[in-house]
């Protein structure tokens, strides 16, 4: 890359930073209890607005793996979440009511959040309903990955999106609360992924899985990306350039390698498509706060409403693969050990 | 007789004064160094825990920067002390704060009992090494390394250049002879005695204060001049990655270092409970005589290297995304793409299916949608037959298809009508066979109810871009292994032509092919083409049909099956 080039993402670093800077102020803290940060802990970052019913199974997931402490923005929600996120010991709640959109899609509280309290620490930026699999998550903690990290001197970790479902309508099986949504969505699309490289960030762009074959077989360009990188180990001066896509510096989207051998990566199971999934486009769909004017939204409520009067939406096919583990999604090629052994 | 154990430690201090008291309580005394770049507050508590012990003693505290000499200077002094304060000491064991005892200690004085001259150290010339960092072996030992290899990476990398280009050497002192090997050693009394006692000590030390890694070199090369057997390998199990980096050892691996039968493993991730707690407790079983055998630990060990290195061939993914021609393996296992042959024969894809006892493909980089066999929407992986999809990115599709198959063989049709984006890609591919009858395009144009000016003006097409791609298979650069036949060759003799390409998509079963496919009837192809030509269009890549005449010499078209004996 030029020295031109560089500059250039220097700036739009400076710019993220400053954006992130500004909206801070849209950002009311309802329960700050980010002074209980110990040094080294594992952070979890999030956004979310009315996601009440997952909220339980979420944090004891990511308490179980080893997270000690949850920053999360609250967009606005009106189911409860807010209260519930409150009373929880281990958790920092921020209330925006500002435009998700015009905070591009979360990111820039998010980035403030990390500039002020992550600065030095792991953190794992995700969604409610994104679950982190990483090599031997079954045996080793989230502590014994960024310790090895650590030890490797990376400081960034991907973990693609794994877009899970269940097999016949989303309806058929209701979530209950508290449940782990995988006994549910438990299908994935093993090997339909495309990839192509992004010359300017340097990152990974992934598209496919359920969401191109069914949504959009006709607008492959559409697609919603996949590629994420939501483990960090946070430097104030980083910040993420579009959702956790992507980030800069640019040297941390290098979580890929580019002669022949595999670096170690995770996924991100994805359990999107539950039974509140119908509602959850379609409010979303009238709110139109969502990524490239909701197409994704559009695209679902489209494909709801070609699949029957009923609104049934059912992603199985016969060659989707029912996810079991890690080792799995190894050796289907979908994450890799790398040198972690 | 006894065993002690130094120690070098810089973290995870709770760990280490465990292990310490485990050895200590077994009669094993304990030199402890810890780095002098760790707080007062943190090695007083440290100190403070194993106070109570009279066989531990802390030794004088150097700055241990990896690479540099700090580390040398600490187990001087470390061994120096044992030697001093712990006259019954016979071998003296070399081990880390993240070092776990994977055996009895008894089993290990045992061991050492029965071998009392030997001092198990690796030692390796520095011709013979393999593994060493950066690709430095021997100039670790003749030029200078003023700089560090983890702060100043370029500064050190561009002065080793300068040193080379100038043709800089050190001179390395008389009686030397420059070994690496393992930091971890075992060494007797005799011989450690013999090199801290060394008449030339200063001078040595001084040479090996410049030299760069001295840890795994200073003893390696010193014990060389004194011992009377050395044992060329090393009592702890510990494993290096690519980059020269120790593997770290955790809960999961518990059976696989109980049965490895070494002494001492590192590293131990200072969180696995599990094998701490195992392997420190202390049992008064039955005394096992095994010798250390790390070969599953090695396997292991050796697989995640070259997973990180070489990768498995033929896969895209989020972590290994190859640049071209650093793939590997394009493509994951052996494919046969056949261009023309469906034009030709009807049913060819059953019929080849039936002859290779697999599914064949149609035309997957058609226009308007993906043929997979058997009419399926979706193939392995969950594949779609969206041609949007495909043509969106042609390259993953294919690779995709030949990753989520692995293990069967693929085969599809391929001809000028079909997105023709991949034809370089599967031309540098090794595992492509590209079978092609030129021109075999025109059989379903001759056949088609087609305006005649439109059969011409698709033929001149079609034609255009078959010759491209010829063109791309007769490249120089060519991987794939090609077959090329004109139509009227072909039609010659399609079951010789047939019998090879069957048997090479399928090399298990070798045998004779039975039933030939049936050709299209081609009754007045040759007037057709002839047609062609009037019209000002040159079809030449069908190759030579007599004009007006009809080819009579495949017997396929008597309309009954071909009967090879």
């Amino acid at each position: 890359m030029s020295v031109w080039g560089s500059y250039r993402l220097r700036l739009a670093r400076k710019r993220l930073r400053f954006r992130a800077f500004r909206k801070r102020r849209e950002l009311t803290a309802i329960a700050n209890r980010a002074e209980r940060i110990r040094r080294g802990d594992l952070l979890l970052f999030s956004t979310l607005r009315n996601e009440r019913i997952r909220l339980p199974y979420f944090l004891q997931y990511y308490r179980e793996m080893g997270i000690q402490h949850f920053l999360i923005v609250d967009n606005g929600s009106d189911d409860g979440s807010r209260e519930y996120l409150e009373a929880q010991p281990d958790v920092s709640l921020w209330l925006a009511r500002a435009s998700y959109k015009r905070a591009r899609f979360g990111v820039d509280w998010l980035n403030w959040l990390q500039w002020r309290y992550a600065h030095g620490h792991w953190c794992l930026t995700v969604d409610p309903d994104e679950f982190f699999v990483y090599p031997f998550c079954d045996t080793r903690p989230l502590r014994a990955l960024t310790d090895w990290l650590d030890v490797c001197a990376i400081h960034s970790f991907g973990a693609m999106l794994l877009d899970m479902y269940p097999k016949g309508p989303l309806e058929a099986q209701p979530y209950r609360e508290g449940q782990d949504p995988i006994e549910i969505a438990c299908w994935f699309d093993s090997g339909n992924y495309m990839i192509a490289r992004n010359p300017q960030y340097g990152n990974l762009w992934i598209q496919g899985g359920p969401r191109a074959r069914v949504f959009f077989p006709d607008a492959p360009a559409q697609a919603p990306a996949l590629n994420k990188i939501p483990l960090v180990k946070w430097h104030r001066h980083y910040a993420y350039a579009s959702s956790t896509h992507m980030l800069l510096p640019r040297s941390l989207n290098r979580t890929y390698d580019e002669w022949g051998g595999e670096k170690a990566s995770g996924c991100l199971l994805h359990a999107k498509f539950l039974h509140m999934f119908a509602a959850k486009a379609g409010e979303e769909l009238d709110r139109r706060q969502h990524y490239g004017a909701s197409k994704e939204y559009l695209a679902y409520d489209a494909g709801l409403k070609r699949s029957g009067p009923q609104a049934s939406l059912d992603l199985w096919c016969a060659w989707s693969e029912k996810y079991i583990n890690w080792r799995q999604l190894e050796i289907l090629g979908l994450m890799s050990k790398g040198n972690w052994a | 007789m006894s065993l002690g154990f130094i120690m070098l430690c810089h973290t995870a201090f709770d760990r280490a004064a465990q292990v310490a008291r485990h050895w200590a309580g077994q009669g094993c005394p304990v030199v402890i160094h810890v780095d002098r770049r760790v707080g007062a507050a943190a090695y007083a508590r440290f100190a403070e825990r194993l106070a109570d012990l009279d066989n531990v003693k802390f030794g004088p505290r150097f700055a241990c920067e990896w690479g540099t000499w700090g580390i040398v200077a600490a187990t001087q002094a470390a061994a120096e002390l044992m030697l001093a304060s712990f006259p019954q000491v016979r071998h003296v064991y070399l081990a880390s704060g993240s070092c776990l005892p994977l055996r009895p200690v008894a089993e290990l004085k045992h061991y050492l009992e029965a071998r009392p001259t030997t001092d198990f150290i690796e030692s390796v010339t520095t011709e013979d090494v393999i593994w060493t960092v950066g690709g430095l072996n021997e100039e670790r030992f003749t030029l200078r390394f003023p700089f560090s290899w983890k702060k100043q990476r370029r500064l050190f990398d561009r002065y080793v250049k300068l040193q080379r280009r100038v043709g800089f050497r050190r001179r390395i002192p008389a009686g030397l002879v420059p070994h690496l090997g393992s930091q971890w050693w075992c060494l007797t009394r005799q011989t450690l005695s013999a090199i801290l006692a060394d008449p030339r000590r200063a001078e040595f030390d001084r040479y090996f204060r410049r030299v760069w890694i001295p840890d795994e070199s200073y003893f390696q090369t010193m014990a060389r001049r004194y011992s009377r057997a050395i044992e060329s390998r090393s009592l702890t199990l510990s494993k290096f990655d690519f980059q020269g980096k120790p593997h770290i050892f955790y809960d999961d691996h518990l059976q696989l270092l109980r049965r490895s039968d070494c002494f001492v493993a590192r590293k131990i991730w200072p969180q696995a409970d599990k094998l701490y707690r195992n392997f420190l407790a202390v049992d008064g079983g039955a005394m096992a005589q095994a010798e250390p055998n790390p070969g599953k630990i090695d396997r292991l060990f050796a697989k995640a290297v070259e997973r990180r290195t070489r990768g498995r061939p033929g896969l895209y993914m989020q972590s290994r995304f190859p640049r071209e021609n650093w793939e590997n393996g394009r493509t994951a296992a052996p494919y046969s793409v056949f261009e023309g042959f469906a034009e030709l024969f009807e049913n060819f894809d059953g019929w080849l299916g039936k002859a290779i006892g697999s599914r064949v493909h149609g035309h997957l980089f058609a226009p308007d949608r993906v043929a997979f066999a058997g009419g399926e929407r979706q193939f392995n992986g969950a594949l779609p037959d969206s041609a949007a999809l495909r043509d969106y990115n042609p390259r993953a599709f294919l690779t995709n298809l030949i990753w989520n198959a692995r293990g069967e063989r693929q085969c599809f049709q391929f001809g000028p009508q079909d997105n023709q984006a991949l034809g370089w890609f599967m031309a540098l591919d090794p595992n492509a066979q590209i079978s092609v009858v030129t021109g075999a395009w025109a059989v379903p144009l001759f056949r088609a109810n087609l305006d005649f000016a439109e059969i011409r003006k698709t033929a001149a097409q079609l034609q255009k871009i078959e010759a491209g791609h010829l063109e791309i298979l007769r490249s120089p650069w060519l991987k794939a292994r090609v077959r090329i036949w004109t139509l009227a060759e072909f039609v010659g003799a399609p079951m010789e032509h047939l019998q090879a390409i069957v048997d090479e998509a399928s090399p298990r079963s070798l045998r004779r092919l039975t039933e030939a496919p049936k050709m299209v009837d081609l009754t007045g192809f040759g007037r057709f083409l002839q047609n062609l030509k009037n019209q000002g269009m040159q079809p030449h890549l069908v190759g030579d049909f007599p004009v007006g005449e009809d080819p009579q010499l495949s017997p396929a078209q008597r309309g009954k099956p071909y009967l090879v004996k």
